[in-house]
């Protein structure tokens, strides 16, 4: 009986302890899963058209930033938060508003290089960035601003030759610039073509990771050949 | 998966789906009921929260309990954190400040126009500046667009509400220049020798400046040069006056940077072709080379240097008015060098060090003859050197006040020869100041401060006190009221003949308001200005001179009304008053008119890249001396009014690599008359009409701009 007790005992605690146990690891886990989770279901839609309104990006970019504050050591929530913000920030039709918008899509960009430097993707969204102020008033801004962005993904491209989105940004950069000050239709096609074998051939480190541009660059690559 | 590993696993998972959901609700908005969407709140550390919806309202569902810290955060709004209860369920109104930043706060504008990229809110950007039609890319005659500043075009400078055009000084980073402009000939005023394209920051004051500057009765242009370039690049220009070519290197790590500029104009083979009223003798020919350098000395410390060097020789035949049928020969050539050396630093605790050095010498040798009369020519020779230092520290007080006290020394060497004669005198003088931007509240500031001057030559000391106060009202408008005594030597000329001068006086009164929106400005000032120890030349040398000069200015810019176009229009009612120099009595000046107004209006056409700009000017007549009339009519007369419209277009493109501009601009397309004054022989039998020497200018140039930035290079080659 002693021996039952004391093994019963002994199973009660095996099974306290392994249920203790279980219930940390899986909370370890479960926030990990809530992690993931959280962040599949916000970058699933990256692409999607009707993610691509300021208000819903604002919405987008708020929960990034929830995100990043309540995990603080990661870097993509502030990536994919000042992503979506400098894509509203781009979208604005009131561009007074640009440059607030774009300080805190910085703001939280350097938090983002802070916990992951030399990151090629980071350049591209500090690219984007800096061609969003340039939006705010192009003539005397243009020559600033203009420069920077290219430069930027020229670092971009150091950093990771085969990252899809350096050679998407700079198609745009050629597409939509004036012929003038260096545009080109047909060299944004060819770096457009480009972009497309690099996306085909772009395996993104996990399901979260960034990945999103490809069905922008079909767009563009269709306007380019009008 | 074991049947018991099941029923473990739904074991651990049951509390946390059995817990209760909580929901949190509420509404934010600003400060006067207004909702705000778009506002981010968060339950801190968790990812639970949401996003207010257009009515400013918001509800999300929390797993969390008890007390918890809510976050809300918007662009431009000051973040808040509250604590609630997650269990309470009660519905929550959050109110968010304004953020109080930079753009938000009120600034000192009473009396000044700014045109800086990097400041907002400001008036005009820089660029506004080359692309003013009619201004010829001249920095101060862009800004003779501007409230306050007369259409004065047949002598140099600014003529600011009723001063003269040496009542304006021009500094660049704080330090005085003394030549600001190419020497001129009789009614022929020299332009401004500093490129536009120097500066980052342009402030036109029309009055009421601060106390960290003086010795300008009336204005003050203040010009702040740029830190390091974008990138490398090199430049050619080509016009039909003339050439110029510079390169601007900017080092691999971005700290330093040097450039090297020259240019060579020469204006004979244009007056070959269009001729002029009166024929040049010589030249016109200006040799001009600049170097900079620039370097960060740390994260916060700058290095700047700038040197300039110019070489001018010019001259006209004339008719003589004094002796009919001869000719009147006047040669004038000009060596001039500027160096400007400054360097600032933070010091730590708020403080800020700027320290600067300057040195410029002037000649200006003149020869003037009337042609195959046996009289002596007039052989004149003025040499003016300046050597001037100035520091200042600066302590930031909380977020926006700021104290400044600062020096100055110049030395200053005054030479002239009259056929010979000399009249020498040099001058040291010091300066000592302190001024305060008080922010009360960040919609009220005030600006209190002094200025202490000694002139050895004048062996005087003055103390000038300056105050200013603004206030906004809301987000686009303020009010501004400035009060100021402002001294200044009597120029060179006068002291030369008589070290017994004392110092000139001004005393300001402004009072404006400013509305300052996205796509408009607008903005209305009131001045009045007294003028007392004023020199007077008779019965002798004295400073029983005065006057005053009173009026109100508008301007309005608007941005939006017209797509891709934006224009200007400002006015200026001046009514005005002098006695100096051999005036009998106190009369309207014959520089001052009473209606100054200009358009200056321009429109992009995107398609073709090119920028159309029109300027239109008036001013009504001005006083002349006729000394036909009696005393009492003095300065009586007036001149035809002045009209000038003025077109611009230039064509942005790129040739090759280089970013290329082609500029055409027409000066007076119209061909309205314009008359200045008169000059009257000295029987008073003939006059002869002050008109510009080219009525119609056509310019036509092409600058060519190339990036030597390999990066950018491989990019554009993609």
């Amino acid at each position: 009986m002693l021996l039952i007790t004391s093994n019963h005992n002994k199973m009660k605690r095996l099974f306290l302890a392994l249920l203790l146990t279980g219930t940390v690891a899986t909370a370890a886990m479960a926030q990990s899963a809530q992690y993931t989770e959280a962040m599949t279901k916000q970058t699933a839609d990256l692409d999607s058209s009707s993610t691509f309104n300021p208000d819903a990006l604002q919405q987008k970019g708020n929960t990034f930033e929830r995100i990043a504050d309540a995990e603080k050591s990661q870097w993509l929530p502030y990536y994919y938060a000042a992503y979506t913000q400098v894509m509203q920030a781009l979208m604005m039709k009131d561009k007074s508003q640009v440059d607030p918008v774009a300080d805190r899509a910085e703001g939280n960009l350097d938090k983002a290089e802070a916990l992951n430097p030399k990151s090629s993707e980071i350049a591209c969204v500090r690219s984007l960035i800096a061609t969003a102020r340039l939006t705010v008033d192009p003539m005397t801004r243009g020559q600033k601003y203009g420069a920077a962005a290219a430069e930027l993904l020229q670092q971009a491209k150091t950093l990771n030759p085969e990252n899809p989105r350096v050679y998407m940004l700079q198609g745009q950069s050629l597409l939509y610039t004036p012929e003038q000050f260096g545009g080109s239709k047909s060299q944004a096609k060819t770096t457009l073509e480009l972009a497309l074998e690099k996306f085909a051939a772009f395996k993104p480190e996990s399901s979260i990771a960034p990945h999103w541009g490809e069905p922008y660059t079909r767009m563009m690559l269709q306007a380019s050949q009008k | 998966m074991s049947s018991i590993s099941r029923y473990l696993y739904l074991f651990i998972f049951t509390p946390l789906f059995s817990l209760a959901q909580s929901k949190i609700s509420g509404k934010v908005t600003d400060a006067k009921k207004h909702p705000l969407p778009g506002v981010n709140i968060a339950l801190k550390g968790s990812y639970d929260g949401a996003t207010t919806t257009a009515d400013g309202s918001f509800t999300f569902t929390t797993s969390a309990t008890g007390d918890q810290v809510l976050s809300a955060t918007l662009t431009n709004y000051q973040p808040l954190e509250l604590k609630i209860n997650v269990s309470a369920g009660e519905q929550l109104n959050i109110v968010l400040k304004n953020a109080v930043n930079a753009l938000r706060v009120v600034t000192i504008s009473a009396g000044s126009f700014e045109a800086s990229d990097e400041k907002k809110g400001t008036v005009l950007k820089p660029l506004d500046i080359v692309t003013t039609a009619g201004a010829g890319a001249d920095i101060v005659n862009a800004i003779k667009t501007l409230p306050g500043a007369q259409q004065t075009n047949d002598r140099e400078g600014l003529f600011v509400r009723g001063g003269t055009g040496y009542e304006t000084q021009t500094l660049i980073d704080g330090m005085l220049v003394r030549n600001p402009f190419y020497s001129s000939l009789p009614d022929i005023p020299g332009r401004g020798r500093f490129s536009p394209f120097l500066f980052k920051g342009t402030t036109f004051s029309s009055g009421g400046y601060s106390a960290q500057y003086g010795q300008g009765l009336s204005s003050a242009l203040i010009l702040e040069s740029i830190d390091l370039p974008e990138r490398s690049s090199s430049s050619v220009g080509v016009s039909v006056i003339g050439v110029n070519a510079g390169i601007d290197n900017l080092s691999k790590d971005k700290k330093t940077s040097y450039g090297i500029e020259a240019d060579y104009t020469n204006l004979a083979p244009y007056f070959n072709v269009i001729k002029p009223k009166n024929s040049p003798n010589q030249g016109p020919e200006i040799i001009g080379t600049s170097v900079n350098f620039r370097h960060k000395t740390s994260r916060t410390g700058m290095l700047k240097f700038y040197g300039y060097g110019n070489w001018t020789k010019m001259g006209f035949n004339s008719n003589s008015l004094e002796y009919p049928g001869y000719t009147e020969s006047f040669k004038l050539r000009n060596n001039n060098a500027y160096t400007n050396m400054t360097y600032r630093e933070n010091l730590g605790h708020d403080w800020h060090l700027y320290l600067g050095a300057s040195f410029s010498t002037n000649t200006d040798n003149i020869n003037a003859d009337t042609l195959l009369k046996n009289l002596t020519p007039t052989l004149i020779k003025v040499r003016s050197d300046l050597s001037q230092t100035r520091v200042m520290f600066y302590k930031n007080l909380g977020r926006f006040s700021v104290l400044r006290l600062g020096g100055e020394y110049q030395y200053a060497e005054e030479r002239s020869a009259f056929n010979g004669n000399n009249a020498n005198y040099s001058d040291n003088y010091t300066a000592a100041f302190a001024e305060s931007d008080i922010y009360f509240t960040p919609s009220f500031v005030g600006r209190v401060g002094g200025r202490a001057e000694y002139s050895s030559v004048l062996g005087k000391m003055n103390f000038a006190p300056r105050v200013s106060l603004a206030y906004k009202v809301n987000n686009y408008s303020q009010f501004s009221v400035a009060y100021g005594d402002y001294y200044q030597k009597p120029e060179p000329q006068y002291i030369r003949f008589d070290r017994n001068l004392g110092y000139m006086k001004a005393t300001h009164y402004i009072v404006s308001y400013q509305r300052v929106a996205a796509d408009y400005t607008f903005r209305t000032e009131l001045f009045y200005k007294k003028y007392t120890d004023l020199v007077k030349t008779v019965p002798s040398y004295n400073n029983n001179g005065g006057g005053y000069a009173q009026g109100v200015e508008l301007f309005w810019r608007d941005r939006k009304t017209i797509k891709n176009a934006d224009y200007w229009i400002s006015y200026s009612y001046l009514d005005t008053k002098r006695d100096y120099l051999n005036y009998p009595f106190r009369v309207q000046p014959d520089f001052a008119a009473n209606h100054t107004a200009s358009i200056v209006y321009k429109h992009y056409l995107p398609k073709i890249t090119t920028n159309l700009g029109v300027t239109y000017s008036f001013a009504s007549g001005r006083p002349y001396y006729n000394p036909n009339q009696p005393v009492d009519k003095f300065m009586s007369d007036r001149t035809m009014t002045y009209n000038a419209l003025g077109l611009s277009a230039s064509y942005l493109t790129s040739i090759r690599k280089a970013f290329t501009i082609f500029v055409l601009s027409v000066s007076n397309v119209l061909g309205n008359k314009q008359v200045f004054g008169y000059h009257y022989s000295t029987d008073g039998l003939r006059r002869d009409e002050v008109v510009p020497n080219v009525p119609r200018f056509i310019y036509l140039g092409m600058f060519m701009n190339f990036g030597i930035d390999r990066r950018q290079d491989v990019i554009n080659n993609l």
